[in-house]
């Protein structure tokens, strides 16, 4: 009895590979080929203009005696940015995303508008939006600083993007604007899934609203939060496009991303940016690991 | 059917060999015209009379106003052998980053090379290939609002010192007088290869050196590169606005020709859009050469000025060189010049006569522009950008004020010496 299942099962297994090949080639060729690819020139001396003439050299992107990207502050400096751009921007997105989809969790006239409305800056392509704040925040002839201006709250142009001070909170700032419609979609999809009898039961033994959020509405929200919170900050780790557009390759926001393009593309060192790239790839996937990990942990104690 | 078939092969061949035909006769070009004030549209005057003299399309691709944005574009254009574009702008650091991806022009300049300027032609001669021809050529001037510095009764300067002070006593006039976004002096102090160009200048009016000699030794951190550097530091946030160290060229330009400054560096574009029309300063603007670092100190500009090259990958190589030689004759730089200030490569045209009623300068600073100062780019071949990329990092820390000047070159060399490794190449 047991061969005729067990050849059903491999037939089963069979046919199961069949329809995962097309997926798992396409995966290897678009993500693995690339990847491994990048890992290999990060051992090699690799030049964009003369790419055929990389010569191995083991780790000395890494670590050599003139200096490898370990050695090199600037690469510190970037992986500093990188995680402080994250933490912050995420937070604040968290915050005024939760209110945000707490607002619009509450049934009221138009509804419907103000959730589509809402999601207009998340709709707009990134190098758009970034562009458009570098100009509105433009020091002479940007509309920011010619509001503040008239009301009186500066009392000369604010160099936003320039002024080493100001730069990253001007990079955050926008990328708040951008994604805290993102993060309350994501919160508002999980608020729309809980059940209404907690509330009334609460209501019925007239508990504080504040209470309520923290002791009924958080906890309860909580798995989809956690997953919004790792989707923006996955994200948050590779941020790019916004930077480049805003500050080009200045030091203060200079990001993991933006250090491996300007080594990449305008050092033309192949070899060294891969290798940049590659401790970016290693970074975001431990990251992902952890997170993994500490999810499932918490879902299995559930 | 067989009739067919032969009357379809006939059909074919016939408008194979037509189409072939008209392929020799007429192609499109593609040229990369930058997009800093007149660029654009004297490109395309210049690239439409070859069109219609030889029958040929021109197509224009408008590239970024940033240099360093304009070199990491090329790169992945020629990185990817693309044929898209036939005729590249380059900038007169780039031979030795890019040089390898352009044909020899030799081949197509009839001799051409002998009638500019040989400082050029060395500069954009890579392997003994003439991989470009020069277009114009650039140095850094001082333009000063003649009518301000009159009615100040002030004297042009002539060190950085003088400039500065003159600056303060417009602004503080102007400002009085009524206009409270009046400026001394701007100039390009923004992160990327322009602040480069600039406080190359003021390290050399000083005679602080060239960042990395002729014979490849690091040499940038003396005392005189550093009394250049802590002179300019002390301009921002007193006759230069803090906002400078984010401007380019073009927002140089916008605020002097607006009427909001006293002094602006920059290069020689700004003469001819400056006193054009909506101009609110044509006919107030005097020019001279960048002033000396101290008594002792020289007058100075850095190099600068723009190369026709053709790419390697192009599909029409032959007309594509046409089209650089027709752009960088005698006639065509004769227009530019007259059109857009923009300056000859080829010395006979600084006597013109025309030329020089268009641009009373040129022929005034012509040792301006014949003994302007190369950045290092052929001694440091293919990490020139990274040599000015940490140099222009450093000046940028000095200006806003978060590193003293010697301190910053003393951490420079250590930078340029890992940049280097064991040699430059």
């Amino acid at each position: 009895m047991a061969r005729p299942q067990s050849e059903l099962l491999r037939a089963r297994t069979r046919t199961a590979w069949v329809f995962l090949a097309p997926m798992l080639i396409v995966l290897a060729l678009v993500a693995g080929w690339p990847l491994i690819r990048t890992i290999w020139f990060s051992f090699t001396d690799a030049n964009l203009g003369k790419m055929s003439q990389a010569k191995f050299i083991g780790f000395e992107n890494y670590y050599a005696s003139f200096g490898g990207i370990l050695q090199d502050p600037d690469w510190w400096r970037s992986v500093w940015n990188t995680v402080w751009f994250s933490v912050v921007s995420v937070s604040i997105e968290t915050v005024f995303g939760m209110i945000v989809a707490l607002l619009l969790n509450v049934d009221f006239k138009g509804r419907g508008f103000v959730r589509a409305a809402v999601l207009v800056p998340w709709a707009i392509p990134t190098i758009v939006s970034a562009r458009m704040w570098g100009w509105m925040l433009h020091d002479q002839f940007g509309i920011i600083n010619d509001m503040l201006e008239r009301a009186h709250l500066i009392s000369g142009p604010v160099a936003w993007t320039a002024d080493p001070r100001l730069s990253m909170w001007s990079v955050v700032f926008v990328d708040v604007w951008k994604t805290t419609s993102f993060m309350a979609l994501l919160i508002l999809a999980g608020l729309q899934l809980l059940p209404s009898d907690c509330y009334e039961a609460a209501r019925v033994d007239g508990i504080s609203p504040i209470k309520v959020f923290f002791r009924v509405t958080l906890p309860l929200i909580w798995p989809a939060l956690i997953v919004a919170v790792v989707f923006r900050s996955l994200d948050a780790l590779r941020v790019f496009d916004l930077i480049y557009v805003l500050t080009s390759s200045a030091k203060e926001t200079m990001t993991m991303s933006v250090y491996a393009r300007q080594q990449l593309v305008d050092f033309q060192q192949v070899g060294y940016g891969s290798a940049a790239a590659t401790l970016l790839f290693l970074i975001i996937a431990a990251f992902t690991a952890l997170t993994l990990i500490a999810t499932r942990s918490r879902a299995s104690e559930g | 059917m067989k009739l067919s078939k032969s009357f379809r092969t006939l059909v074919l061949a016939s408008t194979a060999t037509f189409g072939l035909s008209l392929a020799a006769q007429a192609v499109t070009v593609s040229i990369m015209c930058g997009t800093v004030g007149q660029d654009q549209t004297q490109c395309k005057n210049g690239a439409d009379a070859w069109a219609k003299k030889t029958g040929n399309t021109v197509k224009i691709v408008s590239i970024p106003t940033s240099t360093t944005d304009i070199l990491a574009l090329y790169q992945q254009i020629l990185g990817a052998h693309s044929t898209d574009v036939d005729v590249f702008t380059l900038d007169v650091i780039w031979p030795g980053i890019i040089g390898q991806d352009f044909i020899d022009l030799a081949p197509f300049s009839k001799g051409a090379q002998k009638d500019h300027f040989p400082a050029i032609i060395a500069n954009n001669t890579v392997d003994g290939h003439l991989i470009a021809m020069p277009w114009f050529t650039d140095a850094g001037l001082l333009f000063y609002r003649k009518d301000l510095v009159a009615k100040y009764k002030l004297q042009p300067p002539t060190t950085w010192a003088q400039m500065a002070s003159e600056a303060a006593t417009i602004q503080a006039g102007e400002r009085k007088a009524g206009n409270a976004k009046f400026q001394g002096f701007v100039f390009q102090g923004k992160a990327y290869e322009g602040l480069t160009c600039d406080a190359l200048e003021w390290v050399d009016s000083y005679g602080g050196g060239h960042i990395v000699n002729k014979a490849g030794h690091i040499t940038i951190n003396n005392p005189k590169a550093a009394a250049a550097l802590t002179e300019a530091a002390s301009w921002i946030g007193k006759i230069a606005p803090e906002g400078v160290l984010n401007y380019a060229e073009e927002d140089a330009r916008g605020v002097f020709q607006s009427g909001n400054a006293a002094f602006m560096r920059n290069w020689p574009y700004a003469w001819s859009l400056g006193n054009g029309k909506g101009s609110a300063i044509a006919g107030k603007i005097g020019v001279e050469a960048l002033p000396k670092g101290g008594a002792s100190g020289k007058n100075t500009g850095t190099l600068g000025g723009w190369q026709l090259g053709v790419s390697k990958y192009s599909k029409n190589p032959a007309a594509a060189a046409s089209l650089v030689m027709y752009l960088t004759s005698a006639a065509e730089e004769k227009r530019r010049a007259i059109e857009g200030s923009y300056n000859p490569t080829r010395p006979a045209l600084y006597k013109d006569p025309d030329v020089l009623k268009a641009n009373p300068f040129m022929g005034q600073l012509l040792s301006t522009f014949t003994n302007a100062v190369a950045r290092p780019s052929l001694e440091t071949g293919g990490k020139y950008n990274q040599v000015s990329t940490a140099f222009w990092n450093t000046v940028h820390d000095v200006l806003s004020g978060r590193t003293k000047a010697d301190v910053a070159l003393a951490s420079l060399q250590g930078q340029l010496k890992r940049i280097r490794k064991a040699s430059w190449k």
